[in-house]
């Protein structure tokens, strides 16, 4: 509780001395970021690399008369020094700005907004975690990956906007080998650890890792009937996000749904996606100032909202609707459909369950072609039954067939899937998806 | 430059630990993204990095904490973070890291050009400007943006041991793309971006070719959208370099890495089909095909005298004549191994951990020209400039696509195709290498995301080589 009160009180105090330092018609915003992290890396049961990462940033963005320049100033912690550093940085965008041609995209939030979120639930002890794990473990080969520590966000304008969220988590994610390099990958996600709930989590991986030990299957190119588990249904939603949904990329002919969005194609009549910030894991607002709201990108298949970021709002004559600068969503959340969990292999009937996928791209970006491989338990089933694992292979399909004409069902339950990425800091981002039942999915190699 | 030098060793020194070996790596980092986009400048994107990694040992066991606190007393903290986490692992730790050496080496390291002050923010706009609006007025061209990207670090590695090593480097990244709309399909035409990055000042943008590109780019932009689809079937194919650095860091680099193969990274990167045995005796490609691990390139993305675990860097052949010799392994997973392997331990800045990654992994020239090249072939295809990768996580199975080919008959170049697409088997692919492309086709290039480990890193990785012909490989093209 000390790290957050002293955090939330640090930045305010940078954010009291920047409004005295700014000359009229001076305006800023300050983005705030910092996570204490504890990372364990795992490998044959065994603890590979440990380690400890405590960072702080700010996105300072200083404007003056229509133009503007943003600077990313890592903090060290203590008041004076953090301070200087924010003096350094007023100073370097001072100079910086009379550079520079005003900015005709410009369109700063007036608002004084205020928002807070505190999340301080206690977060396990790492040495239990880890003594936990292994036990669990015992005579598997697990790889994996445990983060945890608090992770702070904030925002400062001088408009007077002001928004706080922090939040303790941590994000288990591991996957159990078979001897025969055949894989099953699952994790253990939250704010509270629940030793109960991570020792059943690791049974239901440790029971589908018994279906690994068959003989591998290795199917022929082609086409065949598949269910998508959330997890691989994740990578699909997840490629589309690079663009699929910012008004810029539509508007710059990006977008690898931009038929979608010309109404020239359409999803299955089942696909429903939003973009729901609030209930989530996401700070309430965005990192240019606006909060963020929901969104329905896709209704009943057709293309609905857009992520719209300030600039590409004033650029396009659209609204913002406090999407990110980078446009690309943080919080998607699928509509379910008809099917029970437990009918799922006997509605497959004959074809692949496939519980992730991997490494996906665009073979045809424009006509939303994607390509990517089967990992993990990929299995083949004959009669609603599980029969043998199968050996990777590669897919090349259309969203508009995957989720489109070749769309049967949606599962009624529901995965909320908690992202483990740590590219630069611990990422706040989560997915709440339904498995798919496709008619037809084409394996090419 | 190092002016925190003198402060940090002070520092360093007065830094009290209970394991019997620890180092501290240092970095600052300072970048500037600016860019213009459809003739509207956009605002520049600027940023301060500062921030230090302690690691220690104690009884064979190791332990990082990184901290942006630099001061005596948050060194201190950090290294005592830990000194505790090392000891809180040590009854579920699975390396005994008693017996590995250390370094002990005292080098200084800078980029080629770091002397020479880089063009002013205004001018670099002003030449940004200048070359979006070189794009011709069409109003099929519905999206363009010209843009660089500088990146100077300084590193400063000191260990218990006394090794002293410092490096300064800039980073450069030139680029430009335009895309092309008719109504229905859409293509973009790169140069530089992610294909491109080098080490050095100003002379770095000439290289990429940047000043003046801004006409032809549109215009091949254009040339896309009316060429018809890349047809299906198996052809010789032409690789340009700016493939072939996707091809190797995807087929080649990433199965080499040494902690894939020693299962460090089967949770998230993935594994490998090479293994440890395979080194010696497996016949990776054609006797055409040899390839190094160089850090001696100066403009090269990653070339360094030292890695970022203190180990001197050298050239190694790690492919010689098709035949894998070396794997892509550091220090530790050369410890760990018991092979030989080279100084690729990197971290991709202060708050994460070196691991193995790609550094510079090149091709090297062979003895034909391009016109030999384009000559030798009867029914294929050129591919240029990457834009999709896909490749299963034992690195084997791939697809590959690009912006730009052009099909080859008779030896002859003969039209525009777009959506070109080909897959294959890393480990057949590489054995359909029938020509080689000598120095005049052979370009310094790398990307600046590389991305692997937990936690998560991207890096920067260089990739040299010459243009290269594979037999009778699958391509196909897209939808429209």
């Amino acid at each position: 509780m000390s790290t957050t009160m002293n955090q939330a009180e640090q930045f305010k105090a940078l954010v009291d001395w920047l409004r005295n330092a700014l000359r009229e018609p001076e305006q800023f915003s300050l983005s705030y970021a910092a996570e204490s992290s504890a990372f364990i890396r795992f490998n044959h049961a065994r603890v590979r690399q440990a380690g400890h990462v405590q960072q702080a940033s700010l996105d300072f963005k200083l404007i003056n008369q229509g133009r503007h320049a943003d600077l990313s100033i890592t903090l060290a912690g203590d008041p004076q020094v953090d301070r200087q550093r924010l003096a350094e940085g007023l100073q370097q965008l001072r100079e910086t700005l009379p550079l520079l041609p005003a900015d005709p995209y410009l369109l700063p939030n007036h608002n004084g907004w205020h928002s807070q979120n505190v999340q301080d639930r206690p977060l396990p002890d790492t040495e239990q975690v880890v003594a936990e794990i292994g036990r669990a473990a015992t005579g598997l080969d697990l790889v994996g990956f445990y983060a945890a520590g608090p992770v702070s966000r904030g925002f400062a304008s001088s408009a007077g906007a002001f928004g706080w969220h922090q939040a303790n988590s941590f994000n288990f994610d591991f996957s159990l080998f078979h001897n025969n390099g055949q894989a099953v990958k699952a994790s253990y996600a939250g704010d509270l650890w629940n030793s109960a709930d991570f020792a059943r989590r690791f049974e239901q991986a440790r029971e589908q890792l018994a279906f690994l030990g068959r003989p591998l299957r290795t199917l022929a190119p082609g086409q065949y009937r598949a269910y998508l588990a959330p997890a691989a249904l994740e990578e699909i939603v997840g490629m589309l996000s690079w663009g699929g949904f910012s008004a810029q990329a539509i508007a710059s002919k990006h977008s690898p749904l931009q038929k979608l969005y010309a109404n020239e194609a359409n999803l299955s009549p089942l696909v429903w996606l939003d973009e729901q910030v609030g209930g989530s894991l996401s700070p309430a607002f965005s990192d240019e100032g606006y909060p963020s709201q929901d969104v329905a990108l896709i209704a009943a298949g057709a293309a609905s909202g857009q992520l719209t970021s300030s600039r590409s709002a004033a650029e396009y004559g659209l609204t913002t609707n406090g999407a990110s600068g980078s446009e690309y969503p943080g919080a998607l959340s699928m509509r379910g459909g008809q099917l029970p969990q437990q009918e799922i292999l006997k509605q497959l009937g004959t074809g692949l369950y496939i519980s992730n996928l991997w490494y996906l791209n665009y073979s045809d970006q424009p006509a939303a072609r994607l390509t990517g491989m089967t990992r993990f338990a990929t299995f083949w089933v004959e009669n609603g039954e599980i029969q043998a694992p199968v050996s990777t292979m590669r897919f090349d399909d259309s969203v508009y067939s995957l989720l489109g004409t070749q769309l049967e069902a949606l599962t009624q339950e529901r995965e909320l899937l908690l992202s483990p990425s740590t590219y630069g800091q611990r990422q706040t981002a989560s997915t709440h998806l339904p498995g798919a039942l496709i008619s037809r999915l084409t394996l090419t190699l | 430059m190092f002016d925190f030098h003198p402060q940090l060793k002070q520092r360093f020194a007065a830094l009290r630990t209970g394991g019997e070996f620890f180092s501290l790596r240092y970095v600052r980092e300072s970048g500037q993204h600016l860019s213009v986009r459809k003739n509207v400048a956009e605002p520049p994107s600027l940023s301060r990095d500062e921030g230090a990694m302690l690691s220690v040992r104690v009884n064979g066991v190791e332990a990082y904490a990184a901290t942006n606190d630099l001061s005596q007393a948050g060194l201190q903290a950090a290294l005592q973070r830990a000194e505790q986490q090392a000891r809180l692992i040590a009854g579920h730790a699975l390396l005994d890291l008693r017996e590995q050496a250390v370094s002990s080496d005292r080098a200084d390291y800078f980029s080629p050009n770091l002397d020479q002050p880089f063009p002013s923010l205004s001018d670099c706009y002003q030449m940004l400007g200048e070359e979006s609006a070189a794009v011709p007025k069409d109003e099929r061209l519905v999206n363009w943006q010209v843009s660089i990207g500088i990146t100077q670090v300084e590193q400063i590695y000191l260990n218990s041991a006394g090794a002293e090593l410092r490096q300064a480097q800039r980073f450069v990244y030139p680029g430009l793309d335009v895309t092309a709309y008719d109504g229905s399909d859409s293509q973009t035409r790169t140069l530089g971006r992610d294909n491109f990055g080098q080490q050095g000042g100003a002379d770095v943008i000439s290289r990429c070719g940047l000043l003046g590109a801004g006409a032809q780019v549109a215009d091949q932009a254009l040339q896309l959208l009316l060429a018809p689809n890349t047809p299906q079937g198996p052809r010789d194919l032409l690789l340009m370099p700016d493939q072939m650095m996707l091809q190797i860091h995807e087929s080649i680099g990433h199965p080499l890495e040494l902690d894939r193969i020693l299962g460090d990274e089967r949770n998230y990167a993935g594994t490998s089909f090479v293994k440890a045995e395979d080194f010696g005796s497996l016949q990776y490609g054609s006797p055409l095909l040899n390839v190094t691990f160089d850090p001696e390139i100066p403009e090269e993305l990653a070339s360094y005298s030292h890695d970022d675990d203190g180990s001197a860097a050298s050239k190694q052949f790690l492919i010689r004549e098709g035949l894998l010799l070396r794997p892509l392994g550091g220090a530790l997973s050369q410890f760990r191994a018991g092979l030989k392997g080279v100084a690729n331990s990197r971290a991709c800045g202060w708050n994460r951990p070196p691991i193995d990654r790609m550094a510079n992994l090149n091709i090297e020239p062979g003895e034909h020209s391009q016109e030999q090249l384009i000559g030798g072939i009867e029914h294929g295809i050129l591919m240029s400039t990457n834009r999709s990768w896909s490749i299963d996580d034992a690195r084997n199975k791939f697809q590959f696509g690009c912006e730009w080919a052009q099909l080859i008959e008779n030896g002859q170049l003969k039209g525009v195709v777009k959506n070109p697409n080909y897959r294959g088997i890393s480990a057949q692919f590489w054995r359909n290498l029938s020509a080689v492309g000598d120095r005049s086709t052979f370009k310094v290039l790398g990307t600046p995301n590389c991305g692997k480990g937990e936690p998560n890193q991207v890096i920067r990785v260089g990739h040299a080589s010459p243009a290269c012909v594979f037999h009778n490989i699958d391509v196909f093209g897209g939808d429209a």
